[in-house]
C-alpha cells in the first residue's frame, strides 16, 4: 500500500539531514533494512490512532526544538551515591574519558559503531530484530527510525550475576542536538544484570533499547527522566523473555515538555515474569506518554503494569497500555493500573487500558483511576501539625508509592524516593 | 485552658445550624466530658475546634490558652497545643506510620522554633512510648491506620497524643469500636498523660469509659448546647435513666 502523501513528504523531509546506513557489516545490512521497513510506514502523524493522545510532531519534525540548558547546579547527580559501572554519552555520543573503565566479571559492553563492523556478532540476531517483531500489531515508526540512523549506543553481554548496575549517563551540552541512542542488551542464561539510565541525553532524544533475556536471566531497569524541562524524547524498550525469567523497569519522569515511553514486551517463554511501572510528576506544559504492549505466548506467565501520574497546572499525562494473550497461553497472570492524582483543575489524565485474550484460563485486571488528593487525609495530616504543603506532598509520595514498590532493589528504591523528596520540597520553594 | 464562648456553627453545604451558642471551659489538669445523644452535635463540636472544612461558624469565639483558635489553619492550632484524637482514625495507605509521626513531630518543634528531634532522638522515645501502649515495630512500620484493627487505630491516636504532648485533647467517641480491653489499655494510655499543665475534653455516648477516666466535670450537650454541669454523677445518672429524663428536666 502506498504512503499518504502527506506521510512520503514528512519522511522525506526529515530524513534528509541524516546519512544513510552504510551497507555491508552485519549492522550496516540492518539498518538498510530498517530504512526500507521505515519508507514503507512513514513517520506517525497526529491523525494516527496510536497518536491520539500525544502530537508526534515535534518528534518527527526535521530538525529538533532547541532545548534550553539546564544545570542542576544544587543537586547530586542521580545515583551519584551507589557503587556502579558509569557509562557517560554527551549529546548522544559515548564519551569514553568520562566513563568508568569496563572491567567486571560477567560483563561485556562494546560500542554499536565498532561491533557493527564484524563477522559475526552475538548482537547481530537482535539489532532491529527485536524492534521488528515489535511493530505488529501497532506500528512503531520512531523505533525503526532509530534503527536504521543509530550512529552510536552500547552493546551489552552479562553472562554471569554482574556485581554492580551498569547506569548510562545522558548529557545534555548542546541546545540543537538530535540524539539518536541504540542499545542491545543480552542477559545469559541465569545471568544477571541491572542497567540505570538518567540524564535529558539532548535537545531531541530518540532512544532504543532492546532486551534479549535468557531462560532463568534477570533484568532490572531504572531510570530518570529528571528536571531538563525543554527536551523531548522518544523512547523504546523491546524486550524478550525466555523461561523463568525476569524482566523489571521502572521510570520516574518529573518535567520534560515532551515524552513518549513505549516498553514492548514479548513473554515468550514458560513461567516468565514482566513488571513495568512508571511515577512521574508534572508541572505547567508538561506531557507524558507511557505507551506499554505487553504479549503473552506461553503458559504461566506474569505481568504487571503499574503507572501513577501527579499532574497539576496544565499538564497531561497519557497511559495507553495493552495485555494480548496469544492462543495457548495458559495460566496469563496479567495486572495493570494506570492512576492520576490531579492536584487542581487544569490537569488532565488521558487514558486506554486494553485487554485482548485468546486464552480461557486466564486471569486478567486492569484499573484505571483519576482523583483529587485525599480531603480527610489531608485533614488528619494537617490536624497533627503538617503544614498544608507538606502533607500535600506527603500524600503525594504515598500515591506513587505503588510504583517505586517494584523496584526490587531497596538501595535503589531509597534512591530514587529520596529523590522525589528533593524534588518536591524544591517545588514547595 | 480551653475556653468557648457562645459557639454557633453551622452546615457550610446545608445552612444547617448544629452548634447554637456553646459555652464550655476547660480548665489546665481537669478533665471535662461532654455527653449527649446523637445529632447533638458533639462531633461538631471536635472538628470545629480542629479546624475542619465544611464548617461555618456563625458567631461566638473559642480560644486556647488566650489564642484565638478559629483564626489559625489546622496545622497551626496543633502547633498551638490542641490535639483531636479521632472517632474514626484515617487510612493513610503509602504513609509509614513512623514517618508520619516524625514529620508531625518536628513540624510542630519547628512552628514553636524548636530544635527538630534527631532520628535516634525520636526512636529512642517512640519505642518507650510504643511499648506502654502495647503497639509493636510491625505497626510502626505500617502505613498510618491501613489495615488496622478498631482498636490498634485507637491505641495509635493515644501514641500520637504521647508524642506530640499536646496542652488540649480532645478525645471523640475514643470508645467506639473497643472491647473492655482495648478501652483499659487506651483509657491507661490517656491516663498516664494526665498532669496539671494539660485539660482534657473527652466527648463519649457511654458512661463506661469514664469508668476509666475519671472525669472532673460532666456536660450534657443537647441540640447544640450544654444543658446541664455536673460532677461524674451526672455520667451515672445517664447510664441508668437515659438522656430523657435530663432532656425533660431542662425543657
Amino acid at each position: 500500500m502506498a504512503l499518504p502523501q502527506v506521510k512520503q513528504s514528512a519522511l522525506e523531509a526529515r530524513l534528509e539531514g541524516l546519512s544513510l546506513p552504510q551497507t555491508g557489516a552485519w549492522l550496516g545490512m540492518a539498518q538498510s533494512d530498517a530504512l526500507t521497513r521505515l519508507n514503507a510506514m512513514g513517520l506517525p502523524a497526529p491523525r494516527d490512532e496510536y497518536w491520539r493522545f500525544t502530537n508526534p510532531t515535534s518528534l518527527t519534525a526535521p530538525v529538533p526544538t532547541p532545548a534550553a540548558l539546564f544545570s542542576p547546579q544544587d543537586e547530586a547527580p542521580m545515583f551519584d551515591a551507589l557503587d556502579r559501572l558509569k557509562l557517560v554519552f554527551v549529546d548522544g555520543v559515548f564519551d569514553a574519558d568520562a566513563s568508568d573503565e569496563i572491567a567486571l566479571e560477567g560483563l561485556e559492553i562494546e560500542r554499536l559503531a565498532e561491533a557493527g563492523q564484524a563477522d559475526i556478532h552475538w548482537a547481530k540476531d537482535i539489532y532491529g530484530k527485536l524492534e521488528e517483531r515489535g511493530q505488529d500489531p501497532v506500528q512503531r515508526p520512531l523505533a525503526t527510525l532509530n534503527t536504521a540512523f543509530a550512529t552510536d549506543g552500547v552493546l551489552i553481554r552479562a553472562t554471569g550475576k554482574v556485581s554492580k548496575p551498569v547506569q548510562l549517563v545522558y548529557l545534555h551540552q548542546d541546545e540543537n542536538s538530535d540524539a539518536i541512542l541504540h542499545h542491545v542488551i543480552r542477559v545469559e542464561e541465569g545471568a544477571e544484570l541491572t542497567i540505570l539510565e538518567n540524564g535529558p541525553a539532548a535537545a531531541r532524544f530518540n532512544k532504543v533499547m532492546e532486551v534479549d533475556v535468557a531462560d532463568r536471566a534477570e533484568f532490572h531497569h531504572v531510570r530518570t527522566q529528571g528536571r531538563d524541562h525543554e527536551r523531548r524524547a522518544a523512547t523504546h524498550i523491546f524486550a524478550r523473555l525466555g523461561a523463568e525469567s525476569l524482566f523489571k523497569s521502572f521510570t520516574m519522569t518529573a518535567n520534560g515538555v515532551m515524552t513518549r515511553n513505549e516498553v514492548v514486551i514479548e513473554l515468550t517463554g514458560d513461567n516468565a515474569n514482566a513488571h513495568v511501572a512508571g511515577a512521574c510528576m508534572g508541572d505547567g506544559d508538561f506531557h507524558h506518554d507511557d505507551t506499554v504492549f505487553i504479549t503473552h505466548d506461553a503458559v504461566n506467565c506474569e505481568s504487571r503494569q503499574v503507572f501513577k501520574k501527579v499532574l497539576r497546572n496544565g499538564a497531561t499525562g497519557v497511559f495507553q497500555g495493552k495485555i494480548l494473550v496469544q492462543p495457548g497461553a495458559q495460566k496469563t497472570d496479567g495486572y495493570q493500573i494506570s492512576q492520576s492524582l490531579l492536584l487542581d483543575e487544569n490537569a488532565q489524565f488521558l487514558a486506554k487500558p486494553e485487554l485482548e485474550i485468546y486464552a480461557d484460563d486466564v486471569a486478567c485486571s486492569h484499573g484505571s483511576t483519576s482523583g483529587a488528593i485525599d480531603e480527610t487525609a489531608l485533614f488528619y495530616l494537617q490536624s497533627r501539625g503538617i503544614p498544608h504543603a507538606e502533607a500535600t506532598d506527603l500524600l503525594t509520595l504515598a500515591f506513587l508509592a505503588e510504583a517505586i514498590e517494584e523496584i526490587s532493589s531497596e538501595e535503589i528504591a531509597d534512591d530514587i524516593r529520596d529523590r522525589l523528596e528533593a524534588w518536591l520540597l524544591r517545588r514547595r520553594g | 485552658m480551653l475556653e468557648i464562648k457562645n459557639l454557633h456553627v453551622k452546615l457550610e453545604e446545608e445552612d444547617k445550624a448544629i452548634l447554637k451558642g456553646l459555652d464550655l471551659t476547660v480548665e489546665a489538669g481537669k478533665v471535662h466530658a461532654i455527653m449527649g445523644p446523637n445529632g447533638s452535635g458533639k462531633s461538631t463540636l471536635s472538628y470545629v475546634l480542629s479546624g475542619k472544612d465544611g464548617y461555618e461558624v456563625t458567631d461566638g469565639s473559642a480560644e486556647l490558652l488566650g489564642e484565638d483558635l478559629l483564626e489559625l489553619e489546622p496545622e497551626e492550632r496543633a502547633a498551638a497545643g490542641l490535639f483531636l484524637a479521632f472517632q474514626y482514625p484515617v487510612e493513610i495507605p503509602g504513609v509509614g506510620n513512623m514517618t508520619f509521626l516524625r514529620t508531625a513531630v518536628n513540624a510542630q518543634r519547628k512552628a514553636r522554633g524548636e530544635e527538630e528531634l534527631s532520628a535516634a532522638d525520636f526512636l529512642k522515645i517512640i519505642r518507650a512510648k510504643a511499648k506502654s501502649l502495647k503497639i509493636d515495630a510491625d505497626m510502626l512500620k505500617r502505613p498510618v491506620n491501613t489495615g488496622f484493627s478498631g482498636g490498634e487505630k485507637k491505641r495509635n491516636e493515644i501514641l500520637q497524643m504521647a508524642m506530640l504532648e499536646p496542652k488540649m485533647c480532645i478525645l471523640d467517641e475514643t470508645d467506639s469500636g473497643l472491647d473492655v480491653d482495648a478501652m483499659k489499655l487506651v483509657a491507661e494510655g490517656v491516663n498516664a498523660l494526665r498532669d496539671e499543665g494539660r485539660g482534657f475534653l473527652v466527648i463519649t455516648h457511654y458512661q463506661r469509659l469514664l469508668d476509666h477516666i475519671k472525669p472532673d466535670v460532666v456536660h450534657i450537650l443537647a441540640d447544640g448546647k450544654i444543658v446541664k454541669t455536673g460532677g461524674p454523677e451526672l455520667a451515672l445518672e445517664v447510664e441508668n435513666n437515659g438522656y430523657a429524663d435530663i432532656l425533660a428536666e431542662v425543657a
